[in-house]
This record gives structure tokens, C-alpha cells and sequence, in this order.
């Protein structure tokens, strides 16, 4: 959770950069109270990689609270639009079907185009990234990871003092 | 000026430029000294000597563009030391921002990396709540830089100005209160030992913990080593003091941190030059670490035990438990601790300009509160060797960033703060010539200190590297010029060149009393090693001992 500021995304991914952690993947966006905002960051390495990306990141003053989420406990989702190639009314009615078992939808037709959206997790994504192949893809847009934690616990459970206003 | 006031600010290191000049006119209505650099790296130099000398955070003013880009060096050093400076940096005014203005650089961009906090405020009603969060967190928790970086635009904005008495950031903590368990979990492993040393690092100066580490050393009868930074945190004329331990750290430190069963760092962060090759140091012995900062813990090594806050707080819980528990001190490690001291201590040098010559003479010449700083390489590390500090604030030299150039305004910034004792930087020819223009500042503001240039004609750490590890080949290192003496006298300071340790003493003292800055310019030896050494990317255990 970090304080929600212009420059704040820049001073998250500028350590990373000099610390040399490697970000998989990152989402933000503002929270239920405004004034804060939430990245969802995926990063890569051995515990101890994850011990001092935890402890940089709190040094940061933007940065009010980090909490390293359970993979065994979370709601992941990642969006993706897909714009694949369609050569023929065959093609269309396959991807159609594939969409519909992934619980896609289709958003955009042309003669020569689709667009599906997909949602779910990073894994979901690539199963049907590599289905969509075949047909031939022509351009992709994916959001990144964002997650809660399950159950009712928040992050403002943990950590109360973010209810509370900023300066 | 007004929230710089509520801080307490007497003093300004600076250069006035275009997009700060409507600070610099309102300085003119307050009670504030106005210190005027020649070069904005010195003005940062000067405010990070002032901060070390005084305890209190020292502040510098640079305009935009080539004014904020010229304090990069003096801001990165101060964060590698975690000394306590405000910047203060003009902007473009905001409609030319991110329009490549004239004089325009980001250096809210450019400092993030070596700032603990930047801040752009928006409107000159932010000013004041930013120069407050400024103080609080440049001198809390572990220190270090904070800069201020405000349009011009915004310097002549008249808006109604709150000036508020408390600040309170949601995302930092500075002072964590220390877990009873973590202190537990450390007494526990103490209470093991039989040949426990402590470390003593820079944080312990900062948390002013000289006294507890001085009980806490007692009650173990643990030997004390300091890393560089830590020097003078513990008494080096106390009879458990080991020195300096690291790549040119004292023979005994390095041999008994080896010998270590445990090893208690106290506000230390296992620097390189402080352990040599991480995975060897003390690879058999237990660690406990205690640091304010807790990112330093398991950075550059995996300790047993951590205990993270204040380092005078920890000390005096771990002895409360200790002194509960009853420690049985090693009387066999007190006996080894004199025998290495005995194999070990350096012998006296023969006369002659040799560097360990002249620093001693220094030490003797000196007030035991007199302050010293350095520059970077050779002069540092003979300083480092042979001043014997006693107190904790008295050494001053760049041990992170490793800055050359930096003794000289440091010393001047400490002499603001400390008037009253002498302040004597110990340079290089190399060193002292990278801010050399401080001479007209220290000259026309009537500050005086003594230079003793240990000058040998070269780039005199590089040069003992080339002669160590690439076979001789000299290769850019020769300096020949200028010459010091006439160099002082044309900036109205005084310059001496003695060729002998007793001119060299008559030469020192007559600085000692002039009120005017004094160069001392001492030739020496340009094959001169500084000896003990580790050899880059070794372990304690490969020491060299001479060429």
C-alpha cells in the first residue's frame, strides 16, 4: 500500500531496478480510501530475495505497508485481450468454442479479426494464449496479476493504520 | 525561511542561482549564516561535515540544473554514511516543467536513489509541513540525506502558511521498539560464548551508544573492533580496543575477529571493506546483529540472532539480562587478547616524513576533542591507522562513497559547528585538489583549519594498486602540480612546506595558533604502501603484511 502520489510508481520500480530484484509483474490502482493505493507486484527469487524486497520496500516513505500474500491463500486474476487472426468461418467458430470454455467473451469482430477477453489466473492466460496460436496472434494486452487474500482478513486488518488519513 | 528557522537552522552552505534566487533575497530578513560555496559539491560536503560534527542535520542550497547536479556527489556520500543533510534545490517554475527548460534537470529523479526522502512540494503552502518532514526524517531513525526540491514559481507563491508543531507519516516508523524476544534469543547465545568480539559500527555513533558498548564490552571482557565508519565509537586507547577491522584494518582486529566464537555487530552493516569476502567472515562463529535499520539485516550476510532498533536501547536491555544471568568472562581469551597484542602492535617507525610519522605527531599535537577529517585513499587509511580517536565524534572521513575532495569542505562545516576546537583535515595531493576552491571559502568567511597534505606527487591509492596488483604499470598517477604552498597564499591562507618531523612539528604548531587556514604541504615517499592491507576480493585471513 503506498501513498497515492505522483512519482511513487517511480520510486517502487527505481529500486528494484538498483537493488537488481526482477519485477514479474505489477498492477496498481487507487484503494477504497483514496488516498492510498495498491500494487500487486510478482517478483522472482529465494527467500532471501523476498526478505529484503519486503524490507526496501518499507524504507520507502510512500510506502505504507507490504505484505507478502500466500500463494496457497489468494484470489488471482489477470485480464487479457487477445486480438487473434480469423481466415475463415471455421477458424471463427472454433475460437468462439474455445472462448466460451474459458469463459471468454468476444468483444470485437472484423472480416480478419477477433478480439477476446479473458480473465482468470496467469496460468488460464497461457493455456489459451497457447491454443490461440494456431490461428495466429496479432496482438496482446495483459493487465498482470492483481490479488486479494481469502476470507474475510484484510490488509487493513493486519496493518489499521491505513484507515487513517494521510498528512 | 521561516520553517527552516523552527528547525533551529543558524547556518546555509550554498550557491545562489536563477531558480533559487527568491530564497536567496529572502535569507537577507533572517537571522540565518549564509556560508557561500565555490562549487555545490563543497556546499554539501560542508553541510555533511557540519551534521557529524554537531549531531544536528546540516543544510545546503543549490539553484536548478548544474546547481542541483553539482550536489549529487555530496548527497551520495552523506547517504553511503547516513549523515543527516537537507538539500534544498531551486526548480524551474512549474509550467517549464518537463519542457527542458533553461536550467532544468529532474532531480527529484535523480536523487531517489541516494536520498532516504525526496519531496517536490506543489504550492508554498506544502513548504512548510515538507521542511518539516525533511528534519524528521533526514535526523531519525538511521539517518541520512532528505532533499527539497521547490519550483521558483512556488518560492514567490504568498499563501496563508501553516507551520505545523508534529509530523506523522503513515510509512515510517523510525524507531521501532525493540522485541524482548529478539534480545532473549541474542543473550542466549552470549551466554554461550567463551571468545565473543563486537563490532562497533557508525551506528553507534549516531545513537550516541558509546557508553553502553563501553559496559557491554566490560561485562564480557570482549575485545572491540570498530568498522571504519565506527571509529571513535569505542575508546582506541581503551585496553579491549582492537582497531579497525577490514581491508586496511588493524592486524589484532583482524586476527581476533577471525579467532571469534561469536561476533556481536552493533550498527554495522558487513560492508566489503569492513569483511572482506562475505561467505569467510567469521564463518565459524555465531553472529548477532543489531541494527536500527532492519533491511541491514541478512543484506550481506545470514546472522543467528537480530535485534532491530536503537543501538543504545538494545545494549542496555541485552545488559540488563546479562548482568541478571551472570556472565563468567574467558579468562584464556583475555590472555590470548594480550598475547596477539603483544605479537601484533604496530612498532614505532623510524623518524623521517614517513605518513604514520606525521599523523602521530598530529594525535599529539592535538586537544583529545580536536576534530579530524580525511580524504580517500592513502591519507585516509594512514589516518584511519594512526590517529587514535578517542571520542566518537571526532573522526569525520567519507567511508561509504569513498569520496575524494571530501575532507576539506567537511572540515570546514565542522569547524562552523565546533568553533572552538581545532579541525584538521588530512589530504592527498590527488584529494585535496578536487575541491581545492574551498580555500576561498574558508578564507573569506574567516573559518580556519589546518590541511596536512601527506603529498607524494601521485593518485597515491591507485598508484600502491598498480604496484601491487598490475605489476608496477603506472598508468595515469603522476601529479605534479600545483604547488600548495604558493597555491594557499594566493587564496590569503598560509602555506608551509616542511622537510623534516621537526618542522613538520613547528610547522603544525604555528597553524595550531595562527587564526588563519593553514596548507601544510609534507612531501613524502611516492612508493609508500599503507600496510596492513587485504587484497581486493580476499578474505580476512589474507592479509598482506608488507610489500
Amino acid at each position: 500500500m503506498v501513498e497515492h502520489k505522483p512519482g511513487v510508481l517511480f520510486k517502487v520500480s527505481n529500486l528494484f531496478r538498483r537493488r537488481g530484484f526482477n519485477i514479474e509483474n505489477i498492477t496498481v490502482g487507487p484503494v477504497e480510501t483514496g488516498d492510498l493505493a495498491r500494487m500487486t507486484i510478482t517478483v522472482k527469487g529465494d527467500e532471501a530475495t523476498r526478505d529484503q524486497v519486503v524490507k526496501q520496500l518499507r524504507k520507502l516513505i510512500e510506502v505504507v505497508h507490504v505484505e507478502v500474500l500466500n500463494p496457497d491463500n489468494l484470489v488471482q486474476r489477470e485480464l487479457a485481450l487477445i486480438k487473434v487472426k480469423v481466415e475463415s468461418p471455421e477458424t471463427r467458430r472454433e475460437i468462439m468454442d474455445y472462448t466460451s470454455i474459458f469463459r471468454g467473451r468476444v468483444v470485437d469482430v472484423s472480416p480478419e479479426s477477433m478480439i477476446v477477453e479473458i480473465t482468470g489466473t496467469p496460468d488460464k492466460m497461457d493455456a489459451f494464449i497457447n491454443l490461440m496460436l494456431r490461428y495466429g496472434i496479432i496482438e496482446i494486452a495483459r493487465t498482470g496479476v492483481t490479488a486479494l487474500t481469502r476470507g474475510k482478513a484484510s490488509i487493513t486488518t493486519s496493518y489499521p493504520l491505513l484507515l487513517e488519513l494521510g498528512e | 525561511m521561516e520553517a527552516l528557522k523552527r528547525e533551529g537552522v543558524k547556518v546555509v552552505f550554498g550557491i545562489p542561482g536563477g531558480a533559487n534566487l527568491p530564497i536567496y533575497d529572502e535569507l537577507l530578513n533572517h537571522d540565518i549564516r549564509h556560508i557561500l560555496a565555490r562549487h555545490e559539491q563543497c556546499a554539501a560536503h560542508m553541510a555533511d561535515g557540519y551534521a557529524r560534527a554537531s549531531g544536528r542535520a546540516g543544510v545546503c542550497f543549490a539553484t536548478s540544473g548544474p546547481g542541483a547536479t553539482n550536489l549529487v556527489t555530496g548527497i551520495a556520500n552523506a547517504y553511503m554514511d547516513s549523515s543527516p543533510v537537507i538539500a534544498v534545490t531551486g526548480q524551474v517554475s512549474r509550467p517549464f516543467i518537463g519542457r527542458d527548460a533553461f536550467q532544468e534537470t529532474d532531480a527529484i529523479g535523480i536523487t531517489a536513489p541516494i536520498t532516504k526522502h525526496n519531496i517536490q512540494p506543489s504550492k508554498a503552502s506544502e513548504i512548510p509541513l515538507a521542511v518539516r518532514t525533511a528534519f524528521y526524517v533526514a535526523t531519525t531513525g538511521r539517518p541520512g540525506p532528505v532533499l527539497i526540491d521547490i519550483p521558483k514559481d512556488v518560492q514567490t507563491e504568498v499563501e496563508d502558511m501553516e507551520f505545523p508543531e508534529k509530523v506523522r507519516i503513515r510509512g515510517y516508523t523510525p524507531c521501532p521498539p525493540i522485541d524482548p524476544q529478539s534480545v532473549h534469543r541474542a543473550v542466549t547465545i552470549i551466554a554461550n560464548s567463551r571468545r565473543p568480539v563486537i563490532l562497533a559500527g557508525g551506528g553507534v555513533k549516531y545513537s550516541n551508544a558509546s557508553q553502553g558498548l563501553l559496559e557491554l564490552s566490560e561485562t564480557l571482557m570482549a575485545p572491540v573492533a570498530t568498522s571504519f565508519m565506527g571509529k571513535g565509537a569505542f575508546p582506541e586507547d581503551h585496553p579491549l580496543s582492537i582497531g579497525i577491522v577490514g581491508m586496511h584494518g588493524n592486524p589484532v582486529a583482524n586476527k581476533l575477529v577471525q579467532e571469534a566464537d561469536l561476533l556481536i555487530g552493533v550498527g554495522f552493516r558487513f560492508s566489503d571493506r569492513t569483511t572482506g569476502k562475505a561467505d569467510e567472515f567469521c564463518s565459524d562463529a555465531k553472529l548477532i546483529h543489531i541494527d536500527i535499520d532492519e533491511a541491514e539485516i541478512g543484506k550481506n550476510k545470514r546472522v543467528d540472532a537480530a535485534i532491530v532498533g536503537d543501538a543504545g536501547e538494545a545494549l542496555s536491555m541485552m545488559l540488563k539480562q546479562i548482568r541478571e544471568m551472570g556472565f563468567q568472562a574467558s579468562e584464556d581469551w583475555g590472555r590470548r587478547l594480550e598475547e596477539v597484542k603483544g605479537q601484533l602492535q604496530s612498532q614505532e617507525e623510524e623518524g623521517g616524513l614517513k605518513p604514520p610519522a606525521v599523523i602521530k605527531e598530529v594525535r599529539k599535537l592535538l586537544p583529545r576533542n580536536a576534530i579530524v577529517t580525511t580524504e580517500v585513499g592513502q591519507n585516509q587509511m594512514w589516518a584511519s591507522l594512526h590517529f587514535k580517536a578517542s571520542m566518537p565524534r571526532p573522526f569525520i572521513s567519507s567511508g561509504g562513497l569513498g569520496t575524494i575532495g571530501f575532507g576539506f569542505p567537511a572540515a570546514i562545516g565542522a569547524k562552523v559547528a565546533v568553533p572552538d576546537v581545532p579541525v584538521v583535515d588530512i589530504a592527498g595531493d590527488g584529494s585535496f585538489a578536487m575541491t581545492e576552491n574551498s580555500l576561498a571559502t574558508s578564507v573569506a568567511e574567516n573559518i580556519p583549519v589546518i590541511v596536512v597534505i601527506l603529498n607524494n606527487r601521485m593518485l597515491g591509492m591507485v598508484a600502491q594498486w598498480q604496484r601491487l596488483f598490475y605489476g608496477r604499470r603506472y598508468s595515469a598517477v603522476k601529479l605534479d602540480k600545483p604547488d600548495f604552498v604558493k597555491l594557499a597564499e594566493a587564496y590569503g591562507a598560509q602555506g608551509l612546506r616542511p622537510q623534516s618531523l621537526e618542522e613538520f612539528r613547528e610547522a603544525f604548531k604555528k597553524a595550531l595558533k595562527g587564526d588563519v587556514t593553514t596548507v601544510i604541504d609534507v612531501p613524502i615517499d611516492p612508493e609508500e604502501d599503507v600496510m596492513p592491507m587485504i587484497p581486493p576480493g580476499g578474505g580476512l585471513k589474507d592479509m598482506i603484511e608488507v610489500a
